[in-house]
């Protein structure tokens, strides 16, 4: 039995794609425990199957062996019951859609009265301070503009699980660290749980409770790092000796899932 | 001012005014011989002159002078009352209606077609090679059959016309759109499975809007070749009325200017609708918030 605090819960859990020239084991034994409330960073070389575990969870992609349970649940119907928002790499915004109305969509399509997503509109907007650009469309934003409506919509009607996949991969730094305090305010004040693929070693650490290293051909968890960090946390906590640490052992992880290769 | 005089009329003026010094050298090409033969049987000796001038005002010239057709031109819309059969407005309406009954009913089973081709397997599979075989039959060979068919069942007047135009024109919105709908990044269909949505949703919230740019790509070939359909349904069977059969009579009895002012009507025609559409579409896009 899972734990009632389990969020993501995979056993075992494989996904290999069968492709014109042979399968592609994307997933092997993924043992993965994600309690409310956790921040959890997937970090890994390219290929090592972040995208893809984020999918299954969302109910994008089918597991092939394993289980995996979200709130209890399958992945269809926790999808069914729209359990979480899922934040594309890139903002995949709809061109012909003001940003209210693209943060609007989803709670068009679930069915909220117009008042309420009215209101819901503007609180969203003002979270991730874009007020007053809500009648613009998206190509006259900023990418890092786009990005954030893109997690306003994510956000809008307020699932307990959020998805997100290199959301930030392709601003500039500065504006990464700022989209990075945001979020983490965000996700203090609201106590959602959070699944976020990146790159960076130091976004991983600065941003998450829970790291999962992972490393490719086939695609598997190698290290689970908890982190001792407290919850909160100014841009400055960077240059402790305790995050240093951290993002020491997610290197050391990495390096060791690359020596696999060689 | 200049600028745009210099970058969009000058250029167009420039093709206008060599087209119309072609166009004369033909006139005194090909009219010439007739009006030496003429002036043969008359037992008279003309000048070069003479022979110029002559052939630009042929009563039924091989090639009408360029004045000739705006004469005739002015002289069938202008001077004679809209409800006379001799009123190119007259042909031209009854060709008009036509084309656009033809359009309309061309662009609602193409779009209806595309929707079932994207939406449905079997019908991608079944329909669409027939889709693309219906236009490798030419539409003059068809167009008899169909006029004839539907005449004998007690069809007639604007609504075998139409049907051609509908033959021609359900094609490009068809191919157009199964392209258009099907155009959303897979992001985007995606995203809308995350949000649980309906298949009625993820149509007209996603596919429908993304299809615009191609229907009215789309629709501009189609209405230009409504109206070729229309015309072409006119010739068949001898209509009384319309710009086909202003066509058909002006060479049963060769009057070429006839013809050629007829061929200026449609083709004025054929622009007036383009540009319409390309109104429209310009219109929508911008509705749509699309980066100017
Ligand atoms: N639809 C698919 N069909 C076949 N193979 C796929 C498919 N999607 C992903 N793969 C393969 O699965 C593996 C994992 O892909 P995935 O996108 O999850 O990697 P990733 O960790 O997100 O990489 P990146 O950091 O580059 O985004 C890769 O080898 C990829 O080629
Ligand atoms: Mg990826």
């Amino acid at each position: 039995m899972n734990s009632p605090a389990s969020v993501v819960s995979a056993k075992n859990l494989g996904l290999t794609f069968e492709t014109g020239d042979g399968p592609v084991h994307a997933l092997t034994g993924v043992d993965l425990d994600i309690k409310k409330g956790d921040f959890v960073s997937f970090i890994g070389p390219s290929g090592c199957g972040k995208t893809t575990f984020l999918r299954v969870i969302a109910d994008l992609e089918k597991h092939t062996s394993g289980s995996i349970e979200i709130n209890g649940m399958t992945p269809e119907n926790a999808r069914l019951a729209r359990a979480y928002g899922y934040v594309f790499q890139a903002a995949a915004l709809y061109p012909w859609r003001t940003i209210e109305k693209n943060i609007a969509l989803p709670l068009e399509i679930m069915g909220f009265g117009a008042a309420e997503q009215k209101q819901r509109v503007e609180q969203m907007l003002d979270l991730v301070n874009l007020s007053g650009f809500g009648k613009k469309f998206p190509w006259q934003l900023s990418g890092g503009m786009q990005q954030r409506a893109s997690i306003a919509r994510a956000l809008a009607f307020d699932a307990d699980l959020l998805l997100m996949d290199e959301p930030f991969g392709a601003l500039d730094e500065i504006v990464r660290d700022h989209l990075n305090e945001q979020l983490l305010k965000l996700w203090d004040k609201t106590n959602k749980t959070i699944c976020f693929v990146t790159h960076s070693i130091p976004e991983a650490v600065y941003l998450s409770t829970k790291i999962v290293v992972m490393s490719p051909r086939p695609g598997r968890v190698t290290d689970v790092i908890e982190s001792t960090l407290p919850r909160e946390r100014p841009l400055d906590i960077r240059e402790t000796p305790e995050f240093l640490e951290i993002a020491h052992r997610v290197r050391q992880g990495l390096k060791a899932g690359h020596s696999y290769e060689e | 001012m200049t600028s745009l005089f210099r970058d969009r009329i000058l250029p167009v003026l420039t093709v206008i005014a060599a087209i119309l010094v072609i166009w004369h050298v033909f006139v005194i090409y090909l009219n010439a011989p007739f009006v030496r033969d003429q002036a043969a049987r008359a037992g008279e000796t003309i000048s070069l002159s003479q022979i110029i001038e002559r052939t630009f005002a042929q009563e039924r010239p091989i090639l009408p002078a360029p004045h000739q057709i705006v004469a005739e031109l002015w002289d069938t819309t202008i001077n004679k009352a809209v409800t006379s059969k001799r009123s190119l407005v007259y042909h031209a309406w009854i060709t008009l209606s036509a084309t656009l009954a033809g359009f309309g009913m061309g662009t609602v089973l193409g779009i209806t077609l595309a929707i079932g081709i994207v939406h449905n397997r079997a019908m991608d599979r079944s329909l669409m090679p027939w889709v693309i075989a219906s236009q490798t039959i030419p539409i003059l060979a068809i167009a008899p059959m169909i006029i004839v068919v539907l005449n004998s069942i007690g069809i007639s007047g604007l609504m075998p016309k139409a049907l051609i135009s509908t033959y021609l024109s359900f094609f490009p919105i068809v191919v157009g759109m199964v392209k258009g709908l099907r155009s959303p990044d897979t992001l985007l269909i995606d995203l809308m499975h995350t949000y649980n949505a309906s298949r009625a949703q993820t149509f007209w919230k996603l596919r429908w809007p993304a299809s615009m740019p191609y229907l009215f790509t789309s629709l501009k070939v189609a209405i230009a070749i409504s109206l070729v359909g229309a015309i072409v349904g006119e010739l068949p069977t001898g209509a009384v009325a319309g710009l086909g059969a202003r066509l058909l009579s002006g060479s049963y009895y060769g009057q070429t200017i006839q013809i050629w002012a007829a061929l200026f009507m449609a083709a004025g025609l054929a622009a007036l609708l383009v540009s319409i559409v390309g109104y429209a579409h310009v219109r929508v896009l911008k509705r749509m918030g699309v980066k100017p």
